[in-house]
């Protein structure tokens, strides 16, 4: 029971990575028509947006420590980070520390900024070409951001912890009347499980009640009737595009702390989140929520010794069967849009 | 007057019959440099680096480029001249390559086996290059080894740590300096024992490729000989970023340690994800539980950040090493490059230098007099102690580092510390050895 419990948690905050990736995915897709292959390196410049603001508040000047040598026998070279020495240590300790959270309102203007220069300077010019077309140009427009980030931050992965006082573990097990120390599940992964809800809430709220999210609605369903009416939707439509650049950084952010960012972290992510979109039904916003969850959570639960005694391999291929399962029955998705993708 | 009856087919085939006669001396005097692939004919000679430029271990790849171009700076009679200083073996004299000037060409491996075999076949076929070195990776090395094999080519392996590089895939042409798997774990379990007792309940999470199942398999083997028990192996996939559904099982399997046969961002990710779960402050059997991760790299520890403090593991070489080999190595590259060489980086700028060695003891650039000159060639100078690439199965054996994450480090490169210098005798073993076992040396292929 306790395993099942804790496949559960670790499905619902994969999921909620999922799910906030798909969201902005099929949030371009629904408004758009475009499938962005570019949204995982949107997701990976998240997470650079928290590695730069870390860097940005350790910004450091260097004193000699004469005491002791570096690696070449010369005296060392100490780092002191100018926010300690101008706000006192405690304080220049405690402002690096919470480095992620606060790279949150950093990462939203610089996410739209990145969001509506990829759909004015590129996208736009694809909207009435193929599919295929669309794929090519993002793939590669990924590629490109990819190498970008490569060549000022290297390959190698680079660990952004979370805030000290979310280190260690809710132990779950003892609200449920279980021993302690039985279910226990990282404190920042229930942070990111919150906030993915909270994220997730917002851009449903922002959509359904307000006026400038009912035109986006209206425009996804019926594009040229909302422009007869004389709105200028693609206005709207490219601010959706940032707003959806938002949501995938937003989500980098705050898995920076998961898992040390690495410059192709977005393609981890980028063919998981397809599957996503395709299983929760093209266009649709709560399937690509649904999904998310659905598919984290069993993904899951197929890597339990358990399941894989049985199928062997199954956690590899899990999320693929369900998607050709579920395509198969309802070929629209779990909640597709009829016309969406079938032209 | 004689008439000339010049004709066309004529001139040809005289010209042809002159053109053999011309060159027949030459075939025969070039002796030792013909007959093999790529013989050097002018005043310089070509080595193939073939690391990873892009894909995740590009860092590792480009720390083993820096090193590789310091060895032809060395070879070439540039720089201090390194570890050529130390080097037991007198034959380098600075002056390139038998007296051809030393050049390289690059190949990026991707640390895909077939990129990196498109790589080193460009390098071969277009570029000439008479031997290839380099990658961090056994899948790549495995394919790239078997590739030279076919080329006639000599490979000196960057890193590559399974038992298979130099076991069940062994080839002629191939020769490994780096140590293996089943040395991390008979260097390590002493250690393992006299830290955590012989008492432990094991759970392992395996990277699932060549690497992984070899190093499982030796690390099961040594730790369930001094009396550990493995509760578990669970095989995870190459491509996994988040382990935590691996992870969690972990919490209630009555394990107390968790090995963690993983490398690179596999190794970064899931030790993160562990300590998260907040494995290391639990107790577990009465015991304090512990992590293992049997094969270290400090471009690796530095990307897990401080979650490898106190975590024990193994390295080929580590720059913190005293002897005078070591110390020049460590000196030549830190001034050149502003930084510590890793351990990948020392193991091609050591191959390289093996490579150059053997060919002037050879006399001879033919991968068959270079083999034969590497083949139970004792040496010491190159920073592990004395060392000895056998002939069975072109394995060096050399002292092994334990290495422990460091508590408190004073600055990006110092995170791992030296916890014990394994003795060779204490991890060597037998060309026959079950691990081992499969495959043939065969006959070293000159090619052309």
């Amino acid at each position: 029971m306790d395993a099942i419990i804790l496949q559960i948690l670790n499905g619902l905050d994969k999921g909620s990575a999922y799910a906030l990736i798909a969201l902005g995915l099929t949030l371009i897709f629904g408004t758009l028509g475009v499938v962005n292959f570019a949204h995982g390196a949107l997701f990976m410049i998240g997470a650079f947006c928290a590695v730069t603001l870390s860097k940005i508040l350790s910004l450091s000047y260097i004193i000699l420590d004469e005491t002791q040598t570096d690696f070449l026998g010369k005296p060392l070279k100490v780092k002191v980070p100018y926010a300690e020495s101008w706000f006192g240590p405690e304080i220049g300790a405690a402002i690096i520390d919470w480095s992620v959270p606060l790279a949150i309102l950093f990462s939203i203007p610089v996410m739209l900024l990145i969001g509506f220069a990829m759909e004015r300077g590129l996208i736009k010019h694809f909207y009435k070409r193929p599919h295929a077309d669309q794929i090519l140009v993002t793939f590669g427009l990924a590629i490109v951001m990819q190498e970008i980030i490569k060549y000022f931050y290297g390959a190698n992965p680079i660990p952004t912890p979370a805030p000290d006082v979310f280190t260690g573990s809710y132990d779950f097990g003892v609200l449920l009347g279980f021993d302690p120390n039985v279910i226990i599940y990282p404190y920042w992964r229930l942070v990111y499980f919150g906030f993915s809800a909270i994220i997730i809430g917002a851009v449903f709220s922002f959509l359904r009640f307000t006026t400038f999210g009912m035109v986006v609605r209206a425009g996804m369903a019926d594009r040229e009737t909302v422009g007869l009416l004389g709105i200028d939707i693609d206005k709207r439509f490219t601010l959706m595009f940032g707003i959806a650049a938002a949501v995938a950084g937003l989500a980098g952010v705050m898995y920076a702390p998961i898992n040390s960012p690495n410059y192709h972290m977005g393609m981890d992510f980028l063919v998981l989140s397809f599957v996503v979109v395709v299983v929760g039904g093209m266009g649709s916003l709560p399937g690509a929520v649904l999904a998310g969850f659905l598919l984290g959570t069993l993904e899951s639960f197929a890597s339990m010794n358990e399941v894989k005694s049985i199928f062997p391999g199954i956690d590899q291929i899990i999320i693929y069967v369900v998607a050709i399962l579920i395509l198969l029955t309802r070929p629209r998705g779990l909640m597709g849009r009829k016309g969406v993708m079938e032209d | 007057m004689s008439k000339l009856n010049l004709t066309r087919r004529g001139v040809i085939k005289t010209g042809a019959a002159a053109g053999t006669a011309l060159a027949m001396p030459t075939i025969l005097t070039a002796g030792s440099h013909a007959g093999f692939t790529n013989a050097p004919t002018g005043s310089s000679v070509t080595l193939g680096f073939n690391v990873p430029q892009t894909g995740p271990y590009a860092e590792e790849g480009m720390d083993e480029l820096r090193a590789q171009e310091l060895a032809v700076q060395h070879l070439n009679g540039e720089g201090d001249g390194g570890m050529m200083n130390t080097f037991s073996s007198k034959a380098l004299k600075g002056n390139g390559i038998l007296g051809k000037k030393v050049e390289f060409v690059t190949g990026d491996t991707q640390t895909k086996s077939d990129a990196a075999r498109a790589s080193a076949k460009s390098m071969i076929e277009k570029d000439g290059a008479i031997m290839v070195n380099g990658g961090s990776s056994s899948g790549v090395a495995i394919a790239v080894q078997g590739l030279c094999q076919e080329a006639g080519i000599i490979f000196m392996a960057g890193l590559t740590h399974s038992n298979d590089t130099t076991g069940k895939d062994k080839k002629a042409n191939g020769f490994r300096h780096f140590f293996n798997g089943y040395m991390s774990a008979a260097a390590l379990a002493p250690v393992l024992k006299s830290a955590y007792g012989d008492d432990r309940q094991a759970y392992h999470l395996t990277a699932d490729y060549t690497w992984g199942w070899t190093q499982q398999e030796s690390i099961a083997a040594a730790t369930e000989a001094m009396g550990w028990n493995t509760v578990n192996n669970v095989l995870t996939p190459l491509a996994s970023t988040d382990f935590s559904s691996y992870i969690a099982p972990v919490l209630n399997s009555g394990a107390d340690v968790l090995v963690l046969n993983h490398y690179g961002g596999n190794m970064v990710n899931s030790l993160t994800n562990a300590i998260q779960f907040g494995l290391r402050d639990k107790m577990v059997n009465g015991k304090k539980f512990e992590i293992v991760v049997p094969l270290y790299s400090e471009l690796m520890a530095a990307g897990a950040g401080e979650n490898v403090q106190g975590v024990i593991g193994s390295m080929n070489w580590n720059w913190q090493l005293q002897d005078a080999g070591s110390k020049a190595f460590v000196k030549s590259f830190g001034e050149k490059y502003g930084r510590p060489p890793s351990n990948s980086a020392h193991t091609c700028y050591v191959q390289t230098l093996l490579y150059a060695d053997a060919c002037e003891r050879a006399g001879t650039f033919n991968p068959c007099g270079v083999g034969e000159a590497l083949e139970g060639f004792d040496f010491d100078g190159l920073g592990n102690g004395p060392t000895s690439y056998r002939a069975d199965d072109h394995q060096c054996f050399k002292d092994v580092l334990v290495m422990k994450g460091k508590e408190n480090p004073t600055n990006e490169y110092d995170t791992l510390e030296i916890v014990e210098v394994t003795p060779r005798a204490q991890v060597e073993y037998a060309p026959d050895h079950p691990m081992f076992a499969g495959g043939q040396l065969g006959a070293c292929n000159p090619g052309a």
